[in-house]
């Protein structure tokens, strides 16, 4: 522990960490520039995600971290031991436990509470960035609140594939203000970013921060006759047989034969606990 | 050791944070909860800064401040004390409003409220946040809605009219933090204001 600040970070990049989250939580979905730093990872792998979460922790928090729903992928086992290392704060794997959650890619099935914080990994903050490079043009798109261009984007999905074919990093727009990218989350967890707990965003290469505070209305963009659909494979789980969850679809053998399963690992492991049983899944000896 | 035991014992310079990493984090959740929940007063009383500046106005310097940040000392709160002290724990650089990230000082001294940096169009973050010290913080008073508040909020405001005027301007406007003792409150500019 002595080798290092607490959470890593030196006091003052936390201080300007802190203070971009402050100004992102008052101007709901707008993109708050910020000096990222070198982390001992690369770009790609959460630094922005990191950098929040070390702003944001205290030595009483209880940590987890989750990439694409699970607990035990190479990304999140590597960031929980990082902040394990440096912070000292507990860890766990129970979503109902954690005080601050670093996610990426994905919500949490069960419903988050008004004293957690959940901190998103975020790859691409610019919603409008594949419609026009510049960030001078895309700035003043956003002052203008200049969103044409992204119905035009979805417009076009509709007219190629009959419906908006977009599945991930679906566009919101916040609080009636700013279009966001709410990372690359399936379309399938847009309806959840409307939460009790308080949404920070990071990203590390592209140096921007932004927030969504508890309660914000998120609204993803759409049409009348085309309204926003979450959608998810049409199957059960086959261990625990949620048919609430996103799935993750898993090629067993050379035959086509696959299976669906939970993305969310600690979601899935609970209902297996309380004894839900799926078309392929066991019982969990009590 | 007591305050006044603190501050006899470490001079003017006295009422700093005892452990910088640990407490500044724990302050920050608390600045982090009050300004994503508008209406929420916590406590926060962990520095003691010179008279006449709140434990929880202090907290909020020392955990937010340095050398990167103009900080405008309005009115009472401009004493050689609190310069002093505040160039010691944070090395911030004292600035007329103009200039200021962070305004500190009573309603009275900290208006007009157009003299403070709103943001621009492109940058609305490049805006100051005022701490303001009040007499009375309590669940009462002006009705706030908005992000952060569940369906309304009720909070005690020094100026309820001046505040709506200045979330009329969002995106841009200024944030305000309001300190009274040992707790802390916020206002950030977009919430919605109506009076009673």
């Amino acid at each position: 522990m002595s080798d290092y600040n607490f959470a890593y970070l030196d006091e003052q990049t936390k201080r300007m960490i802190r203070r971009a989250i402050l100004k992102g939580l008052a101007v709901p979905g707008y993109q708050v520039p910020f000096a990222s730093r070198e982390m001992p990872m690369p770009y790609g792998w959460g630094t922005g995600g990191v950098q929040v979460s070390a702003a944001t922790l205290t030595p009483e928090d209880t940590f987890k971290v989750i990439d694409q729903g699970s607990d035990d992928t190479t990304n999140a086992v590597s960031i929980r031991k990082f902040f394990e290392k440096t912070a000292g704060v507990a860890v766990t794997e129970e979503t109902e436990k954690a005080s601050v959650i670093q996610t990426r890619h994905r919500i949490p099935e069960a419903p988050l509470r008004e004293d957690q914080i959940l901190v998103y990994q975020v790859p691409i903050p610019e919603p409008l960035r594949f419609l026009e490079p510049r960030e001078t043009e895309t700035r003043k798109m956003h002052s203008l609140e200049e969103y044409g261009l992204m119905h035009v984007k979805l417009y076009e999905d509709i007219s190629q594939h009959g419906a908006i074919a977009t599945a991930y990093a679906y566009p919101v727009k916040v609080a009636d203000r700013y279009v966001m990218d709410p990372s690359p989350i399936p379309k399938f967890d847009n309806p959840k970013l409307e939460m009790a707990a308080i949404q920070l965003f990071g990203a590390g290469r592209e140096q921007r921060i932004y927030a969504v505070p508890p309660y914000t209305k998120v609204v993803s963009l759409d049409f009348e006759d085309y309204p926003f659909e979450a959608t998810k494979a049409d199957h059960a789980c086959d261990l625990c047989a949620a048919e609430d969850s996103y799935l993750d679809e898993v090629i067993l053998d050379d035959a086509g034969n696959r299976m669906f399963v939970c993305s969310d690992t600690d979601y899935c492991r609970t209902r297996r606990e309380a004894g839900h049983v799926g078309r392929l899944g066991e019982e969990v000896a009590a | 050791m007591n305050v006044s035991e603190n501050r006899a014992a470490h001079g003017a310079f006295g009422g700093g944070f005892a452990d910088p990493a640990i407490e500044s984090a724990f302050a920050f959740r608390t600045a982090m909860s009050v300004m994503a929940k508008p209406g929420e007063i916590r406590a926060l009383d962990t520095a003691h800064p010179p008279a006449p500046l709140s434990s929880a106005a202090g907290t909020l310097l020392l955990t937010l401040c340095d050398p990167e940040t103009g900080v405008f000392l309005a009115g009472a709160c401009d004493t050689p004390e609190m310069r002093g002290w505040l160039a010691f724990h944070t090395g911030a650089p004292v600035v007329g409003a103009d200039r200021a990230e962070f305004a500190v000082g009573r309603w009275a001294d900290l208006v007009p409220l157009d003299h403070y940096r709103i943001g621009t169009p492109e940058y609305p973050d490049r805006s100051a946040t005022l701490i303001v010290e009040v007499d009375t913080l309590e669940a009462a008073g002006a009705t706030l809605r908005g992000p952060g508040i569940k369906d309304s909020a009720t909070l005690s405001l020094p100026d309820p009219a001046a505040m709506a005027g200045n979330a009329m301007l969002f995106p841009l406007g200024l944030d305000f933090f309001l300190t009274c003792g040992g707790r802390i409150a916020a206002l950030p500019r977009s919430t919605q204001i109506s009076e009673g």
